[in-house]
């Protein structure tokens, strides 16, 4: 298996942008990408989007987005897994370029959310559930990700206070992120004031609707020195991909996150790392509960603590392992298919020092972690400057 | 030559339905969306008020208040709604009859979602600058609906204000200086033929919608007119909710004295067509000669009406020959529950 480097990155900014519609959000993520790794061709094109169909009427965006890019003929494959669509774009390209198949990889995420209303998007990402067993009878992501909560702290004893503190600390984040939706400051009372969601959740325990499209080029570390000068390359080094039940019912236990924890065993694995040599993570905190549940299931928290150590700033910008420099979904906006391309991004970011004001002081490797639907699918990868 | 407001009036129904009152039946969050739309309560029509009614009451108001126009000199009459009572039919005709201004006159209904209201103003008074009629009437009135358990329930309310437009100068009380008007084509609120209850593009309808038109149309009248905000005494907008008016205000640098006296939305509801003109007659009820209004509209679809108005020294002679809208908003109240409220507005349905 080959070494594969990140050479380039390229984002637009998340958020409710009504007059661009996917087309267009892609290629620029996809045009700044190429041009951050100064490449004008690559071998194959990895497209992670959730619901462009429910989402916008249009299939067949393989195809579709290669010709937006003046590139049909390129090969290009769409990959979907719910939410974590993005991250399986990201793990497709490493695995092309890992195995030969592929020098260089343009990998992409996109999902154009806001052309539906809000019903119409609830419906689309609750598709992400088992429509037959959950579905059917109504449950929504909010009320999936409650019931998480619910036994979260019956078990563990989690509060409705250190849920808050996610939001709180996200939003902090977020408002060192150019590229963030909300450059919002809160504090723990407005997320325990917002608008009831499905309780215990608040509308400030959600992440929003939102728009955009994410892009990396991925490569053989080779090519990336030849690139890069005496500049600092950016290697996978770890990547895990894991299933659980979609439905919830099925689940053995429902407070742990069992593709995250499967996922992020076969990244450590893989890399050789240990929790403890992580410097930063970006998890898939689609819910706050999402990111405690996430950080215990990554190892970085005994199950049960991740409530508490976010409470105790250990998962800030400055604490012992910062979470979410991004802003996170909650913050930084989650356009599903985006997302997982997005986190990788973010990671790179950073360990190119290139984060700005939010960037964390040395960090050397990095972690990106994301899920499909109620933790049904995790892919989790590793990276590291070298 | 010199147009302006000759007699204003408005008609605010007396029953009301309080927020929690709605949101109990739905198991909504209320206290949280009286935080976030800044919403108390509603009007609500009687099983005897509509569209026509509610004009017939407000251009009465304003005819008190004209210094004794004559209907039959009335040659144009506007009523701006989005729920005349008949699909095809004219609300216009019955409202020129009852108040006598029939028959040598031109009516028309308008429609322009919330916007109606400000169209038929802007047409009225167009019409008596070109010197083509005497006196003219713009009329907004709305009893709008929003279906059950939507959140545009909280909100839909009835209400109706008249102008009447002149260009007798001893007779204005409110000079029309300038207007300005911002369109596109932006469709984040709409109802098609035979739908009960519209539809609406939930948060598209605030910053591309609402935001967006209210201040191109706002700033453009000031450019226009050489003026600024703190050259008005007053400034009304449109008021979808208690939230959003208030929010826009400010954003263009309005204060909360400014805006105060014209913002009814969070005791009375959206009136749609009626909203920004209401506001307007509760200003015209205290304001003093010179004082500077800036009104502007916004209607779903989308556009902005914005007017400059002048108040003039017969404003004192007249502010009491009429029910003020504050004291209607305020005082008769009658609450309702919300089972009396859903037969009110025909939301159960009847044995055929």
């Amino acid at each position: 298996m080959r070494d594969v480097a990140v050479i380039g990155i390229g984002m637009t900014s998340f958020g409710e942008l009504w007059e661009t519609p996917l087309r267009s959000l892609w290629a620029e993520a996809a045009l700044a990408a190429l041009d951050n790794a100064g490449v004008d061709s690559v071998d194959l094109i990895t497209i992670g989007c959730m619901s462009s169909g429910l989402f916008t009427g249009q299939e067949h965006l393989a195809s579709l987005l290669a010709d937006e890019l003046g590139m049909a003929g390129v090969p290009a494959a769409r990959v979907e897994s719910a939410c974590a669509s993005g991250g399986l774009a990201v793990r497709a390209g490493f695995a092309e370029v890992a195995s030969g198949l592929c020098d260089t990889v343009l990998v992409t995420g996109v999902e154009k959310m806001t052309d539906v209303d809000g019903a119409d998007a609830t419906y689309a990402l609750g598709t992400a559930a088992d429509a037959e067993w959950e579905g059917f009878h109504g449950v929504t992501f909010p009320g999936l990700y409650a019931m998480l909560a619910r036994v979260h702290m019956q078990k563990y004893g989690t509060t409705r206070e250190q849920l808050a503190h996610v939001a709180v600390k996200n939003h902090a984040n977020g408002l060192l992120n150019e590229h963030a939706q909300y450059h919002l400051q809160i504090g723990v009372e407005d997320v325990l004031d917002s608008t009831a969601v499905a309780d215990p959740l608040n509308l400030f325990d959600c992440s929003p609707v939102t728009d955009g499209a994410a892009a990396l080029v991925l490569t053989t570390v080779e090519r990336a020195r030849e690139i890069a000068g005496d500049k600092p390359v950016v290697v996978i080094t770890g990547s895990g991909l894991a299933t659980d039940t979609v439905t919830l019912a099925n689940r053995g236990e429902i407070a742990e996150l069992g593709a995250v924890k499967l996922a992020g065993e076969r990244a450590y694995a893989m890399s050789g790392r240990k929790p403890e040599d992580i410097h930063l993570v970006e998890v898939h905190d689609c819910f706050t509960i999402a990111e405690i549940m996430a950080t215990e299931a990554l190892g970085f928290f005994d199950l049960g603590f991740g409530g508490s150590a976010v409470e105790k700033g250990l998962t800030s910008l400055q604490g012992k392992i910062p979470v979410n420099t991004s802003g996170g979904l909650k913050s930084k906006g989650h356009p599903v298919g985006a997302t997982g391309v997005a986190q990788v991004l973010e990671i790179v970011t950073q360990l190119r020092g290139e984060a700005g004001q939010r960037q964390v002081q040395g960090a050397k490797i990095g972690m990106a972690q994301n899920m499909g639907g109620s933790g049904g699918s995790s892919v989790v990868h590793i990276l590291e400057v070298v | 030559m010199t147009i302006g407001i000759v007699g204003y009036g408005a008609f605010i129904p007396r029953r009301r339905i309080k927020l929690e009152e709605i949101a109990k039946v739905w198991g909504a969050d209320a206290p949280a969306y009286k935080r976030g739309l800044q919403l108390y309560e509603k009007s609500v029509p009687g099983a005897d008020e509509d569209t026509v009614t509610m004009s017939v009451e407000a251009t009465r108001n304003a005819l008190a208040r004209s210094g004794g126009v004559d209907p039959a000199d009335i040659g144009a009459l506007y009523i701006g709604s989005e729920s005349h009572p008949y699909a095809v039919k004219p609300s216009g005709t019955i409202v020129a009859e009852a108040i006598g201004a029939v028959p040598a006159l031109h009516v028309a209904d308008l429609e322009f979602a919330c916007k109606a209201g400000t169209e038929s103003l802007f047409i009225a008074q167009s019409l008596v600058k070109a010197g083509e009629v005497r006196y003219a009437v713009g009329i907004g009135a709305d009893t709008s609906q929003g279906a059950p358990g939507d959140a545009l329930e909280y909100s839909a309310a009835a209400g109706a204000s008249a102008f009447i437009f002149g260009g007798d100068e001893d007779l204005i009380v409110a000079e029309i200086v300038d207007s300005f008007s911002w369109t596109t084509d932006t469709p984040d609120f709409w109802r098609r033929e035979y739908m009960h209850y519209p539809r609406h593009g939930s948060r598209f309808t605030g910053e591309p919608a609402y935001f967006r038109h209210s201040m191109s149309s706002a700033r453009g009248m000031m450019a226009k007119a050489g003026m600024e905000p703190r050259d008005f005494a007053y400034a009304i907008f449109h008021q979808p909710n208690g939230k959003f008016p208030m929010r826009v205000g400010k954003k263009l640098g309005f204060t909360h004295e400014q805006l105060e006296t014209g913002w009814l939305s969070p005791w009375l509801g959206n009136t749609y067509s009626g909203a920004s003109p209401i506001g307007l007659t509760a200003v015209l009820d205290i304001a003093s000669p010179g004082d500077l209004i800036l009104l502007t509209s916004f209607g779903s679809g989308a556009g902005s009406d914005s007017f400059v108005i002048r108040v003039t020294g017969r404003i004192s002679e007249v502010q009491d020959l009429a029910p003020k809208t504050r004291a209607q908003l305020d005082e008769n109240k009658i609450y309702l529950e919300y089972g009396a409220y859903a037969k009110l507005r025909g939301k159960i349905r009847m044995a055929e």
